[in-house]
């Protein structure tokens, strides 16, 4: 199914949401006319010099960007031991693992309470899986003073217990949601209820680059502040752009914050890396939408979902809490279906030792979540030749994973 | 436009001086036997239109109890083949009750949208009604639904303003259905004024049937509905009526038949009397 490549990829959405048959608004008639009101608000803020030099201040001082983009020379010289002669890519990190909050998810966060502030809005309410959106939330929230309540799926909310107090200790409420496996998309489920209910006067921060129109945008929009800076930083270090990029897919948005500003690069390869759990073949053990899912409609955007021969839709499996979601970002569906970005998956176990990895070889204690685009830089790099150039998004630090990577690895703390 | 099984319906409601009583139950709930058993004793028990609910298994705008009666029918069995199956097996016996299928997108879409409109028209479904496709959607399902004769329902809700509400009519037919409240179903209860002003503000502005729902659970609330509103829509109390007969398993019981047309046999009641008392 690969549709006619387009002029430039860094055209979308249409005017309706889409990006080619994805995205779109699927939601109830309560939520439209709202979806409608922050479409306008961000449209007049993306013209607003004001809100962009507030949001570029905080990026600044309160997050500490721009983040490093980092030479990792003892992982390119491990990778390179076993590589065949002339091989063996260096490999760059762009650090989002560095910032306040300890991933990207805050990039997104400041974007959308400004948006929230702009519009009137009293309640912040998110859905979080790993808890990092959930942390991020609830840390702008704190900033701005504004009451703020995390829809947390039940079992990640036992899985991810670190981020379970810290967004207690910044003064969210907590819901954990025990309907179907108390997972991503239950947690999700139970905002856009939450959110039908309280219209009046509450703002969902969606925490990925997905869900109904204008979110994949404006997400994305407030992420590719990672790819922006990762080009400047690149060409400084090196005089040239990258020869291939790598990010981690849950919904998506760490990985288009870093594609986006190189999609119209013809030469700078894409790859997306997803949930390959316990693997492909296993049936409902895998997050991987892209690879093991087909196309439908959840959560108000049309995209790749893992979903049985009725249309109901599994919850999937991942060692990350952060990539156990059944959809994907839509504008990630388009970019598969027009081949400019290759998506492959990497299972639990891959992910694990490239956690294990890179704690060793270079000190930096990954988040599962980017430990998946790791694995995948594991089996490239050593197969391109040295003078190339891999660049991953490092997009969250471990800090919060090493409960359960203790637990997989039979280790009790 | 040529009129439907619905709008003969309301037409006939009318005609008696009340409201319709539109039930709703999830189709395979608690299995599909039972369910079958349910639909078939509905019109007997006083429904004068029946929606039926395709499971899905994130049912977004519903609340615990759907989405319990929706798991119950999933876990059961339940597929897209075997609702249209139920369609079929109940208009064969009943050639006057108009049936809405109601539910989510995907599963229609993972069925193939032709193919669906072409089933369901070909099963004797009536309307459809899908949470997830607004007036932005039109062109997904709603128009070509209309070529296959069949209705498209849409939900207006307290947000659905002035400026709004003709995009939502536009390319509605059979009945327009009010969402009483800001909020999912099976929580809280309308307020029967507000609801007054609202079914009053939506009829300036078409003269297709307004049915009420979201929270009605006894005659009291369809009576006091049924005097402003040409239907009163229950589902969340008929499911929980379900909820209740079922054995420690979650099996059907001898009882559950009659739970169900029990209490619609008492909202039927209430239906009816909300014009007597409207005229007292
Ligand atoms: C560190 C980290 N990376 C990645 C993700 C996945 O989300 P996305 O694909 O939107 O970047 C998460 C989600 O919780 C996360 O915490």
């Amino acid at each position: 199914m690969t549709a006619a490549a387009p002029n430039t990829f860094r055209a979308g959405p249409d005017e309706r949401g889409f990006f080619g048959l994805f995205g779109g608004r699927f939601v109830a008639e309560t939520l439209m006319p709202l979806i409608l009101d922050l479409e306008r608000a961000y449209e007049d803020a993306k013209k607003d010099p004001a809100f962009k030099a507030e949001l570029e201040h905080l990026n600044t001082h309160y997050t500490g960007r721009p983040s490093p983009l980092y030479y990792a020379e003892r992982l390119t010289e491990h990778l390179r031991k076993d590589a065949p002669a002339g091989k063996g890519a260096k490999v760059y990190f762009k650090r989002d693992e560095l910032n306040h909050t300890g991933s990207h998810k805050i990039n997104n966060c400041l974007g959308q309470i400004l948006l929230a502030r702009r519009m009137g809005k009293t309640r912040i309410i998110a859905e979080t899986g790993a808890g990092q959106h959930g942390v991020a939330t609830a840390t702008v929230a704190a900033r701005f003073g504004l009451p703020c309540e995390i829809y947390m799926g039940a079992t990640d909310v036992e899985r991810q217990a670190p981020n379970v107090f810290r967004m207690k200790l910044l003064g969210a409420e907590l819901h954990p949601v025990t309907a179907g496996n108390g997972t991503l998309k239950d947690a999700m489920n139970e905002a856009l209820r939450d959110w039908v209910t309280n219209v009046e006067n509450t703002y969902y921060l969606i925490g990925t680059a997905a869900g109904p129109h204008p979110y994949p945008e404006l997400v994305r929009d407030f992420q590719s502040v990672i790819g922006r800076e990762a080009k400047e930083q690149m060409l400084a270090a090196e005089g040239r752009l990258p020869d291939t990029l790598v990010a981690c897919i849950g919904g998506g948005s760490n990985a288009i914050g870093l594609f986006h500003p190189f999609l119209d690069d013809k030469d700078v390869a894409i790859v997306g890396v997803e949930a390959g759990g316990h693997g492909l073949d296993v049936e409902n053990g895998h997050a991987a939408s892209m690879n093991g899912g087909r196309p439908g409609v959840l959560h108000g955007n049309r995209t790749y979902l893992l979903q049985d021969d009725d249309g109901q839709i599994l919850e999937g499996h991942s060692i990350s809490a952060g990539l156990d979601y059944p959809g994907v970002g839509p504008e990630h569906s388009w970019l598969r279906d027009t081949g400019r970005v290759e998506y492959v998956p990497a299972t639990d176990r891959e992910a694990l030792d490239a956690f294990q990895l890179l704690t060793r070889v270079e000190g930096i204690i990954p988040a599962l979540e980017p430990a998946h685009a790791l694995a995948e830089v594991v089996k490239r790099a050593p197969r391109m030749d040295r003078d190339r150039i891999i660049l991953m998004n490092l997009c969250g630090r471990g800090d919060k994973d090493v409960f359960s990577v203790a637990r997989h690895l039979g280790v009790s703390i | 436009m040529s009129t439907s099984r619905i709008d003969r319906r309301f037409v006939a409601c009318a005609a008696e001086g009340r409201a319709a009583l539109v039930t709703f139950v999830s189709a395979g709930d608690p299995d599909y036997d039972t369910s079958l058993a349910i639909l078939e004793a509905l019109p007997g028990a006083g429904a004068d239109v029946i929606e039926l609910g395709m499971p899905f298994s994130d049912p977004m705008a519903e609340g615990p109890p759907i989405q319990r009666s929706s798991q119950r029918a999933l876990r059961a069995g339940q597929t897209m083949a075997k609702t249209l199956a139920m369609v079929r097996a109940f208009r064969a016996g009943d050639r006057d009750t108009p049936i809405v299928l109601m539910g989510y997108y995907n599963p229609i879409y993972s069925y193939g949208n032709e193919a669906f409109l072409a089933d369901a028209a070909a099963a004797g479904v009536d309307g459809l009604i899908v949470v997830d496709l607004p007036p932005e959607a039109d062109d997904e399902l709603c128009i070509p639904a209309a070529k296959h004769g069949l209705n498209f329902i849409r939900l207006a809700t307290p947000t659905t303003d002035d400026r709004r509400l003709p995009a939502v009519l536009a390319n509605t037919s059979g009945f327009i259905y009010y969402v009483s409240i800001l909020g999912i179903t099976g929580t809280a209860s309308p307020d029967t004024s507000k609801v007054a002003a609202a079914v009053a503000r939506i009829k300036k502005h078409t003269t297709l049937p307004v049915a009420v729902g979201f929270g009605v659970k006894t005659a009291e609330q369809a009576s006091a509905i049924g005097r402003t509103a040409d239907g009163v829509v229950v589902g969340s109390a008929l499911v929980n009526a379900i909820a209740a007969s079922l054995d420690g398993d979650g099996r059907a019981t001898a009882s559950t038949v009659g739970a169900v047309t029990g209490l619609v046999g008492e909202l039927a009641r209430g239906a009816r009397l909300a014009r007597v008392a409207a005229a007292e």
